[in-house]
């Protein structure tokens, strides 16, 4: 790397703000300060329960929605999926807690790996739910690979209530708690993927999956 | 690439003529304007967030070079590597190193516009590397060998009919032989095409929507999910991503996030917001081993310290474009260069010289729309007559222009002559014509893409006397 260009730009920087050199300690103590500070700046209001907010996002986003009462209900929801949509049975899971204690259906052929063009449906746990938006969290770990949210055309993923959040702000304080930091990829999932590149119509899985299938395990 | 900005108003003068781009056009324009207007009226804080965002921005740009160089110890912290880059050549060069230290031969794009301002496609293939776009939009126009005429839609001006075409002469090496024309057939079959691309390429090079200080992510939005399959796929993911594009924490990331969609599309949130915060984790079962960006500046450092400061706090929504008359009359192509509307008649003088893109300052009615619909609250009115004086202080304007201004500044300096000498005009004006006019003699360029206003009643001058009269 040429650290010239790099004192070049920083430079041409600093002459633009008027400086000549480094930040004043004291200024730079307020930016440190500043970068450390995790404050919310605006956040919208609404007035509905949030899991009533997410689930009504999501469906307007083009994502369908099924609650259950417990992780004993999942198999039979993604199953009735799986036959709506006369979907195979060979399946990408990805591996968490809760994934891990699902009870598959004997016809289901479970894989646990990152997913190829070749699969059609994908399990995947999503780390925090954002009421304000109807989006997913996912990120990326040895247990989750991306490929799984992208790759097949139907992304199944299922979330605990307790993992919704109101504000995309309350997540990022989750994120920064985690083992390790941020993820490689964390992937902020708004519906399904569409493009409008041609003549602006709206055309569903563009080149990431085509349905957005969201199992809530509700809270009681 | 290269720009064209000179020939502006010949390119301007074919779009008016040209039926096909002009029905492209239509048919865009009011999709993005309705949009965008139930989007943000469903958002009572919407005035609040740009307002916020105005001023992390200016805070952010008042300290870029802190804000910099935090990215740049928090990618390396994360492991990853950042080049700096003065212009679009040293960026180039920076590129094709890391493709050709990694071995790769195929090469898949996300859509970037500091990617188009540097040119990366056609330098990648000049040295020798296969480079596909991914975006669908950004794919048409590669086919096509066009580029962008809108910074989010990108193949905005192309008809159904003529991708269709362009679709069918490129895919028979795919072993597609029959046309296809209805939407959902058109996608599919780019879906599939670009499938094989993804999983066989070696370098993902994406842009960057924000990059974020306090984490050394960098963040990237879309809708299809090009962009996450270009980058996690891959064995390196290069970004590019310019100086100004620096934001200090995720909390002041999502203050953008609120404005941009609903900006540009009139989403709340596209389909996919990634974070992407250095190469894979030893243990992770994909993504790329090697994470690198490259910061480019490119004039932007210049602009930080004059008067146009400002215009560096733009997130390239678009639509300034969407509710500018004359891009939507003329279309993105007609400026020349990888921006355009009323952000790139700012940008492109600046970045390409002043004397290259001399019509584009000039290209505007200066109605203002673009500025109420700017969330930066950018002035994007003011700017370009900051451009336009520079440029009669640089001696740009046309002689005859300079010629006619300096009769007007004498008449104006002067009202009882000006009147005397523009009373018979008016009266000239408003002989038969019933508050608008058709054509006018020696004007005929103007008539014929508007009609005239003709004079209707007194003057403001007369008015003014007779009501300071009656005070
Ligand atoms: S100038 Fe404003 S409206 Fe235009 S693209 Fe930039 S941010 Fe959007």
């Amino acid at each position: 790397m040429s650290d010239s260009a790099r004192n070049a730009v920083l430079d041409s920087v600093r002459k633009a703000l008027g400086r000549d050199c480094e930040l004043d300690a004291s200024i730079e103590t307020a930016l440190d300060g500043r970068l450390n500070d995790s404050g919310p700046h605006v956040l919208p209001v609404f007035d509905e329960p949030p899991l009533e907010r997410f689930v009504d996002k999501l469906e307007t986003v083009h994502a369908t929605t099924v609650r259950v009462a417990g992780v004993a209900d999942i198999a039979a929801a993604i199953d009735s999926y799986i036959g709506a949509h006369r979907l195979p049975t060979n399946i990408v899971v990805a591996r968490s807690a809760l994934l891990d204690n699902i009870d598959w259906p004997a016809a289901f052929h479970v894989e646990h790996r990152g997913a190829t063009v070749d699969d059609v449906v994908s399990v995947t746990e999503a780390l925090a739910g954002i009421a304000e938006t109807g989006t997913l969290v996912c990120g990326s770990s040895e247990s989750h690979p991306t490929s799984l949210n992208f790759l097949p055309e139907n992304h199944v993923v299922v979330i605990s209530e307790s993992r919704l959040y109101k504000h995309m702000e309350e997540v990022w304080q989750e994120l920064r708690r985690l083992p390790g930091g941020l993820p490689r990829a964390v992937n902020l999932i708004t519906g399904p993927s569409k493009t409008a590149d041609v003549e602006q119509t709206i055309q569903y899985g563009a080149h990431g999956p085509r349905r957005l299938h969201v199992i809530i395990i509700e809270q009681h | 690439m290269q720009s064209v900005a000179h020939e502006f108003k010949a390119h301007a003068r074919r779009a008016l003529q040209d039926t096909t781009l002009q029905h492209a056009l239509a048919r865009a324009k009011g999709g993005f304007i309705d949009q965008r207007r139930t989007a943000i009226e469903a958002l009572p804080e919407f005035d609040e967030l740009r307002a916020c965002a105005k001023q992390i921005k200016n805070h952010t740009l008042a300290h870029l070079d802190y804000y910099l160089e935090r990215y740049e110890a928090q990618v390396k912290a994360d492991g990853g590597q950042v080049h700096w880059a003065r212009g679009p050549e040293e960026a180039r060069r920076i590129v094709i190193d890391i493709c050709r230290a990694a071995g790769a031969r195929r090469i898949t794009k996300g859509k970037s516009m500091v990617g188009e301002e540097i040119a990366i496609n056609p330098a990648l293939e000049a040295a020798g590397f296969e480079a596909i776009e991914t975006d669908l939009g950004e794919y048409i126009i590669q086919l096509a060998k066009e580029p962008p005429s809108h910074i989010i839609a990108p193949a905005v001006h192309k008809t159904r009919g003529e991708i269709t075409e362009l679709f069918y002469a490129h895919h028979r090496s795919h072993g597609i032989n029959e046309r296809v024309s209805d939407v959902a057939s058109i996608v599919n079959e780019a879906r599939s095409v670009l499938r094989e691309a993804f999983v066989t390429a070696d370098v993902g090079i994406t842009g960057a929507n924000f990059l974020v200080a306090q984490t050394g992510s960098s963040i990237l939005v879309t809708n299809e999910g090009n962009g996450d399959l270009t980058c996690s796929l891959p064995r390196v993911h290069i970004v590019t991503a310019s100086i100004e594009k620096v934001v200090p924490t995720l909390e002041d990331l999502a203050v953008f996030l609120r404005l941009l969609g609903r900006s540009a599309t009139g989403q709340e949130m596209s389909s996919y917001t990634s974070i992407f915060t250095g190469p894979k984790r030893n243990a992770d079962l994909d993504g790329p081993a090697e994470y690198h960006v490259v910061l480019l500046d490119h004039g932007r450092s210049a602009m930080l310290g004059n008067e146009f400061r400002e215009m560096l706090r733009c997130i390239r929504c678009g639509a300034c474009l969407n509710h500018c008359p004359v891009y939507g009359s003329i279309g993105g192509h007609s400026y020349g260069w990888v921006y355009s509307g009323p952000m790139g008649a700012v940008l492109t003088p600046l970045m390409v010289g002043l004397r290259e893109a001399a019509d584009l300052p000039n290209a505007c009615t200066l109605n203002g729309r673009c500025q109420e619909v700017c969330p930066m609250g950018i002035p994007l009115p003011t700017m370009l007559r900051r451009l336009r004086m520079r440029e009669f202080e640089q001696n740009l304007t046309g002689a005859r222009s300079r010629w006619l201004l300096s009769i007007w500044a004498f008449l104006a300096k002067r009202p009882r002559l000006y009147q005397t000498l523009l009373r018979p005009f008016v009266r000239l004006l408003a002989i038969g014509s019933r508050g608008t006019r058709r054509s006018l003699p020696l004007a005929r360029g103007w008539t014929q893409s508007r009609d005239f206003p003709t004079p209707q009643g007194r003057t403001f001058q007369s008015l003014y006397r007779a009501r300071q009269r009656k005070q």
